[in-house]
């Protein structure tokens, strides 16, 4: 199988679906005849012409809209916001219109549409190149929210959400485009084609929606993760030796359950970590849910690790993003004997 | 340097304060003075159109100038039918508000014209996005008056099954998109909508739909824009009743423009007509409906009208107008104002309009009854509320299976 990048995997999952149903369109800002800003798109138009892959104005409101009315025609829109931290002139159509149009005209018209934006930090982004917005769409009923962690899942995870019905969220971080990265920023970039989960196929494949994944099998505690902080984790439990079990959730909405409380069960032992920021934050739904569903058998409280309160800074980039230093040592708070 | 006086904010006055009718910058022009240009004509040679009135009946009633529509005499009496049976559904709704049947309704009174002869100018297959306003779309095509006030009274036929406010309908059949409470969101959509027609090669139109207060919001922008860069087959319509709630338009950026010359920014052309003249109103949409099909792009058309009743049933505008201003209003009642020319040109009577009147508050009445007995805000049949937690997703997630549960289902 060919190696990608997480960029030529999500190109690629837009391109198998061009090519199968002609209704798939994709439009953003530089998306079209540059290709993306990220590259994302790149020869998109050349082979579906201007009217499948198209520029737009620099409006996030309209960007959604029309990909809202679109959907109702009966296209297939895949709108990319630039970046997650420019979405939020977009929010009143992905909130107000495109998650609630099934439930309020009662099937009368639906938004089977996906909204694709780079999210997360690590890239001295500041702050408005490296939000993690993902709570403020996993508190909307009606939207489902998806963030893989690696190519393989991208490509798959992509197609799942453009053939979805539903309207689809796709975060995709921006610090995995190009290789896996663990929070050791200190160290080479390795790229995706040393990783086994580069490898993606060419043709057609789904990855379920709502269906989370163990990344790495442990017995001392469950770790629940996803974007970048898969890595993360994985470094974490390398760097401690801790037996971590690793939980890649690939989807916020709709959770997958039943994985995450197999493992906490198991392992009676639980960290949660993302890089969005702590209050409020989808960890405290995480949080809130193991506590419920899994409290007789839970032997610590359950931990966060995520960014902190404050708006993401530049220079501090690395006292901000949650490294492999900070969940390592949540890793040893949780499995700590009393 | 020169000496400066201090600098004062302007906020414009409503028009109470002088006791009289809202102020026009811009005078009315004269019924018949107004040109048609060709469907073709290049935007910027009609770009004075944006601020005339394109005005048919004369106060006499009679069809004049080159707007006047070539209409046979059932088409027109057809027209004077769907307003007057939009009327008497408002009148009829009101009452059951009061009643209690129903938590809410909204009146279009006095803005009748504006979509029962817009929807005439629409095919089977084209879509409107409406805003809350435009409940004659749906009655001036013969849709069922009873689907309508089950939704107004989220009764166990409502299709909506009760999750949606009074008056936010939704007929995909009827070319009519679901409302939304957020105001202006529809505006993009529908320019999305005409875009997926163009991309597909379709031949079907879309026409958005909003009002002078909420020209403010962005999407307005963002879909004035769209409609620019991609030049799809829309009607962009904004329906001038002077007042937003209690908020004149001047405060919406009317006080020295017209909302039809913005359209100019973005090079889309644009039309300014009396929207309390049916055939008017007519000539215009037919207008703007034919450019459109013949892939020659996007089209304003700002409809100078009057709301005349309270914004909604939760409204009293005499705390923010005069009785006056709401009487004198110049453009007259769209109903009186075809019926008088139809009876001028002998094809209609006043008893025919009592006649017809009462008819249409019979049917009223028992469309009524028969809405009633489905179920109403307080009694008869209803939902189960498990519905509530269908049609959040398509297939209902283990969550949402949990919650409804909890509930007891």
């Amino acid at each position: 199988m060919p190696s990608r990048t997480m960029i030529e995997a999500i190109r690629s999952a837009m391109d198998v679906s061009m090519e199968r149903d002609e209704r798939v369109v994709v439009f953003g800002e530089d998306v079209g005849f540059f290709g993306g800003v990220f590259r994302c798109t790149e020869g998109l138009q050349k082979k579906y012409g201007a009217s499948r892959c198209f520029d737009t104005p620099i409006s996030e409101t309209g960007i959604v809209g029309a990909a809202v009315g679109m959907a109702a025609y009966g296209l297939r829109p895949i709108a990319e916001i630039q970046f997650a931290d420019y979405m939020y002139p977009a929010y009143d159509q992905i909130v107000s219109e495109a998650a609630r149009l099934r439930f309020r005209s009662a099937n009368d018209f639906t938004a089977s549409m996906v909204v694709r934006m780079p999210c997360g930090g690590g890239i001295f982004g500041a702050q408005t190149h490296s939000q993690s917005p993902e709570a403020l769409f996993t508190h909307v009923a009606g939207l489902k929210t998806v963030i893989p962690s690696n190519p393989h899942d991208a490509k798959g995870l992509l197609i799942a959400a453009i053939e979805d019905e539903d309207p689809v969220i796709f975060l995709e971080p921006k610090r995995l485009y190009n290789g896996p990265f663990d929070g050791h920023y200190d160290r080479p970039v390795v790229p995706w084609s040393k990783h086994p989960l580069s490898d993606v196929p060419d043709e057609h494949y789904t990855v379920p929606i709502g269906k989370a994944v163990v990344r790495r099998e442990g017995s001392a505690v469950t770790v629940l993760a996803y974007g970048t902080m898969v890595h993360v984790a994985e470094a974490a439990a390398q760097d401690t030796g801790i037996d971590a079990e690793i939980i890649d959730l690939r989807t916020l909405v709709p959770l997958d359950i039943d994985t995450i409380v197999q493992s906490v069960e198991k392992t009676g032992r639980c960290v949660v970590i993302h890089e969005a920021t702590r209050t409020s934050g989808f960890g405290a739904e995480l949080a809130a849910q193991v506590q419920e569903r899994c409290f007789y058998h839970l032997e610590k409280p359950v931990l966060r690790v995520t960014g902190w309160d404050t708006p993401y800074p530049h220079i501090h980039e690395w006292d901000y993003f949650p490294g492999p230093k900070r969940v390592g040592e949540a890793l040893v708070e949780a499995t700590a004997k009393d | 340097m020169a000496e400066h006086t201090p600098l004062s904010l302007h906020v414009p006055a409503p028009p109470t304060e002088e006791g009289g009718r809202q102020s026009s910058s811009l005078p009315f022009s004269a019924a018949g003075a107004v040109r048609r240009p060709p469907v073709d004509v290049d935007p910027r040679e009609i770009r004075d159109l944006a601020f005339e009135l394109i005005r048919v009946l004369d106060d006499d009633g009679n069809a004049v100038g080159e707007w006047a529509p070539e209409l046979d005499v059932e088409t027109k009496r057809n027209g004077l039918r769907a307003m007057m049976k939009t009327r008497a559904f408002d009148s009829r709704m009101m009452k059951m508000q009061r009643q209690g049947m129903t938590s809410f309704y909204m009146q279009c009174t006095g803005e009748e014209a504006v979509a029962c002869a817009f929807q005439s100018a629409l095919r089977k297959g084209d879509m409107n996005f409406p805003t809350y306003r435009q409940q004659g779309l749906l009655i001036a095509q013969d849709w069922p008056v009873v689907d309508m006030m089950n939704q107004i009274l989220s009764n166990s036929a409502d299709r909506m099954k009760g999750r949606q406010l009074p008056v936010m309908y939704s007929a995909r059949e009827a070319g009519f998109f679901s409302i939304s409470g957020n105001l202006g969101t529809q505006y993009i959509q529908a320019v999305g909508w005409a875009m997926a027609s163009a991309i597909r090669n379709d031949t079907k139109i879309a026409a958005a739909w909003i009002g002078d207060g909420s020209t403010a919001e962005s999407d307005f922008h963002a879909a004035l824009v769209f409609a620019s860069v991609y030049q799809p087959p829309v009607i962009l319509n904004v329906v001038n009743n002077q007042w937003a709630i209690s908020s004149p338009q001047s405060i919406a950026g009317g006080e020295k423009t017209t909302f039809a010359a913005r359209a100019h920014g973005y090079a889309i052309p644009a039309l300014r007509v009396d929207g309390n003249d049916y055939l008017a109103v007519r000539a215009a949409s037919e207008w703007a409906a034919e450019r459109a099909r013949r892939n020659l792009g996007p089209t304003m058309i700002e409809w100078v009208t009057y709301r005349v009743a309270p914004h909604s049933t939760s409204d009293d505008p005499s705390k923010y107008r005069s009785k006056a201003e709401e009487k004198g209003w110049p453009l007259g009642d769209p109903i009186e104002r075809l019926k008088t020319h139809l009876i001028r040109t002998g094809e209609w009577s006043e008893e025919r309009s009592v006649q017809l009147a009462a008819e249409l508050d019979a049917e009223m009445s028992a469309a009524a009854s028969e809405a009633r007995a489905l179920g109403t805000l307080h009694d008869g049949p209803r939902l189960s509320p498990a519905t509530m937690f269908e049609d959040v997703y398509k297939d209902m997630p283990r969550h949402l299976r949990e919650q409804r549960q909890q509930l007891g289902y």
